[in-house]
């Protein structure tokens, strides 16, 4: 078979069938349907959303779902605070003083608080990684990364433990409005807008939780709240 | 997968005579609907939601085509490459090509419903390449070379000693007892795979216009695994799936987790948009989005045309008391329960799968849990009539539903027959009010009694009750 005559074919011949089913005749979507199609999304309308996702302390909300999906959280007033807060993390939990972070916080005093940092992306044998994030969100206790150069996902997927720096500043409400945010600052999405709400997690085996599936089994959030 | 559909009736009394399927089906129930009720219970603003989400499917549906243009015209401007598939055969055949093209020998899977239709891993597979399912339930299933019986949760009706005795075949060590420590087992055996596929597969829960973006929402991780580390990203999606906007996501998002198992939020959810850009330390270098029909446009342009707005949460077979006693596997294809009942019959030919829209007690639980409120009882209502209509159900079936069409549509003929009715049943009961035994209908009685009528018909007690008040 052809392979890519064949193809072209079926899409002629899905978004005919579209149109018969439909009561639209032609093969394709006329100018004014597409204008009006374009229209509808440029709207971006936005739907109900439930009331406590517009808390009066939107950290207190992102604290608590936070603490529900079990990611810990930790609130420091300057960045320069980071390195010993990740040190008494890692000290608590009994956890390696050495990780893979994102170039941002490079910069810091590492040695200081007795850390071994990697400025590089993690790898499947990194125990630790550091992130920052584009923004959070307090309805649901979620941070939002963007791929690109300098914010490499894997960092923030492959390592057993993920830490990750939240500006105050940065915390919305909704996802709504993280991706107004994301449109206004950065334009088209980059490859990745990921999402992480807590630690790995599958119920796969008789509904029982087990925290840790295949990405980390601790996610830790440090608040910079100047 | 092959279709079974029509073997439903066997399959599910064996089902029923399955003591190990029962008590691992019965363990699964109430974690599902409890965990709905209580994640509904405290949303606040759960109807709104719904009616919005129901509205933002119907959007796209009924301009299906321009938003499918817009997304490929997105998609395309990003770098990926879009494929459209009219049937499961060319849906593989397209994958299976770009493989070869690209010399790919290893391939890392997230769950994807869709690949199951079509039987990726089997096309793939005959290719030479291999083909690692990551979601821990696809997974558990690949060990045990058995389709998944939920759309959400594949494994439900496995025990997880079952699994140990799979795992310690598959990884050659000590049985494990303990749902962690397989759970660990797994993730070390797989990760080796993730850092080492030249292809990801992934479906995507929705496609969106407006970015050309497709999307996975898992709790594992598995998937961002999937898409995020192989040089090839191939997604194989239905072409239901596409929605406008960001924003429409947002508003779908809030009800996918919580219809599913009751959770607020799904731990892992990623758009992807095209390739990796220049410098990135991550992501595929080819994206192919093959866009899928495989019957779906069957459905479009008619009452039917509701049920595309699945979001394939699996809340109705959650919630469906057929569902709940015997299983996904019965129904004897991919989508089991109330939404299964009408996809497969009308996917794969109403003749293959006659009794799964006959496999429902009409009793509203799906519909009422679904999250786009999907009308299923009535959907599942026009495929019986679809049935009646084609004589495909069997000539005493149909005659007594003519023969009742018949006396009821004549009012005095009714009332008279089912007086007489009341009365015979009634004097079958006898003094304990119970039938054992009911002439043609043995397959009810067989093993339970059916309680006798009292001996007269509600209008004939009405009748009566109003002229006392009188």
């Amino acid at each position: 078979m052809d392979v890519k005559r064949g193809r072209m074919g079926a899409r002629e011949n899905i978004l005919a069938r579209i149109r018969r089913a439909q009561g639209r005749s032609g093969g394709e979507p006329t100018a004014a349907e597409t204008a009006l199609v374009r229209e509808a999304i440029a709207r971006h309308e936005v739907g109900p959303q439930p009331p406590f996702a517009h808390a009066p302390d939107r950290l207190a909300q992102f604290r608590k779902e936070c603490e529900r999906l079990g990611t810990t959280h930790a609130t420091i007033a300057s960045r320069s605070e980071i390195p010993a807060e990740v040190s008494r993390y890692l000290a608590a939990g009994g956890l390696e003083k050495r990780l893979a972070g994102w170039h941002e916080f490079a910069g810091l005093d590492w040695a200081g608080a007795g850390i071994a940092f990697d400025n590089r992306p993690a790898t499947g044998d990194d125990k630790t990684g550091l992130t920052g994030c584009f923004c959070a969100i307090a309805e649901t206790g979620t941070v939002l990364l963007l791929s690109s150069p300098a914010t490499p996902k894997v960092t923030a997927l492959l390592p057993e433990t993920h830490i990750c720096v939240v500006g105050a500043a940065r915390l919305v409400d909704t996802m709504e409005d993280s991706f107004a945010l994301v449109r206004s600052e950065v334009g088209d999405p980059p490859r990745a807008v990921f999402f992480v709400s807590g630690p790995s997690r599958t119920a796969d085996i008789e509904q029982t939780i087990v925290i840790g599936a295949h990405g980390p089994y601790r996610v830790h959030v440090i608040v910079v709240e100047p | 997968m092959q279709v079974q559909s029509m073997f439903f009736k066997q399959r599910a009394s064996e089902k029923l005579g399955d003591a190990l399927l029962q008590g691992n089906m019965k363990k699964a129930k109430g974690k599902f609907v409890d965990g709905r009720a209580k994640a509904v219970a405290e949303f606040g603003v759960w109807e709104e939601v719904r009616t919005h989400a129901a509205k933002v499917r119907d959007r796209a549906l009924a301009n299906l085509d321009a938003y499918l243009v817009e997304f490929e015209r997105n998609a395309t401007r990003r770098g990926a490459v879009v494929h459209w598939a009219e049937t499961a055969e060319e849906a593989c055949a397209i994958i299976a090509d770009i493989a070869a093209r690209n010399g790919v020998r290893k391939v890392t899977k997230s769950k994807s419903m869709v690949s199951e239709e079509v039987n990726l891993n089997e096309r793939l597979e005959a290719a030479g390449v291999q083909v690692v399912e990551t979601d821990l339930g696809e997974y558990i299933l690949q060990l045990a070379h058995e389709p998944p019986s939920h759309i959400v949760a594949p494994a439900v009706h496995k025990s997880k000693e079952q699994v140990a005795d799979l795992f310690q075949k598959a990884h050659g060590k000590p049985r494990l007892t303990e749902i962690p420590a397989m759970t660990r087992e797994a993730r070390e055996a797989l990760r080796g795979h993730f850092l080492t596929a030249d292809m990801g597969i992934s479906g995507s829960n929705f496609v969106i216009a407006e970015t050309g973006t497709t999307l996975t929402v898992t709790n594992e991780g598995n998937a961002d695994m999937v898409t995020t580390i192989p040089r090839i990203h191939v997604v194989i999606t239905g072409i239901e799936k596409v929605i406008g906007t960001m924003e429409d996501f947002a508003t779908l998002i809030r009800l996918l987790p919580r219809s599913a198992v009751g959770q607020t939020i799904a731990n892992y959810l990623t758009l992807t948009t095209g390739l990796r850009m220049p410098g990135d330390a991550d992501g595929p270098e080819q994206m192919h989005i093959v866009l899928v029909d495989a019957g779906r446009t069957k459905l479009l342009g008619g009452p039917m045309q509701e049920m595309l707005r699945c979001i394939r949460c699996g809340a109705c077979m959650n919630h469906c008391p057929v569902y709940q006693n015997i299983g996904g596997h019965a129904y004897g294809w991919v989508y089991p329960g109330p939404m299964g009942s009408i996809l497969t019959p009308v996917y794969v030919g109403l003749e293959n799968a006659g009794d799964l829209p006959n496999a429902a007690t009409f009793c509203h639980e799906c519909s009422v849990a679904c999250p786009v409120k999907i009308p299923l009882p009535e959907l599942m209502r026009k495929l019986r009539e679809e049935q009646f209509d084609r004589k495909l159900r069997p000539w005493p079936e149909r005659m007594a539903i003519a023969a009742w069409a018949f006396a009821v549509k004549r009012p005095a003929l009714y009332a008279f027959l089912s007086a007489m009715g009341a009365r015979v049943a009634s004097w079958m009961g006898g003094s304990e009010g119970l039938i054992h035994s009911l002439p043609g209908l043995d397959g009810w009685t067989k093993g339970r009694d059916m309680p006798a009528p009292q001996g007269r018909t509600f209008r004939e007690m009405y009748r009566q009750r109003t002229r006392e008040r009188r």
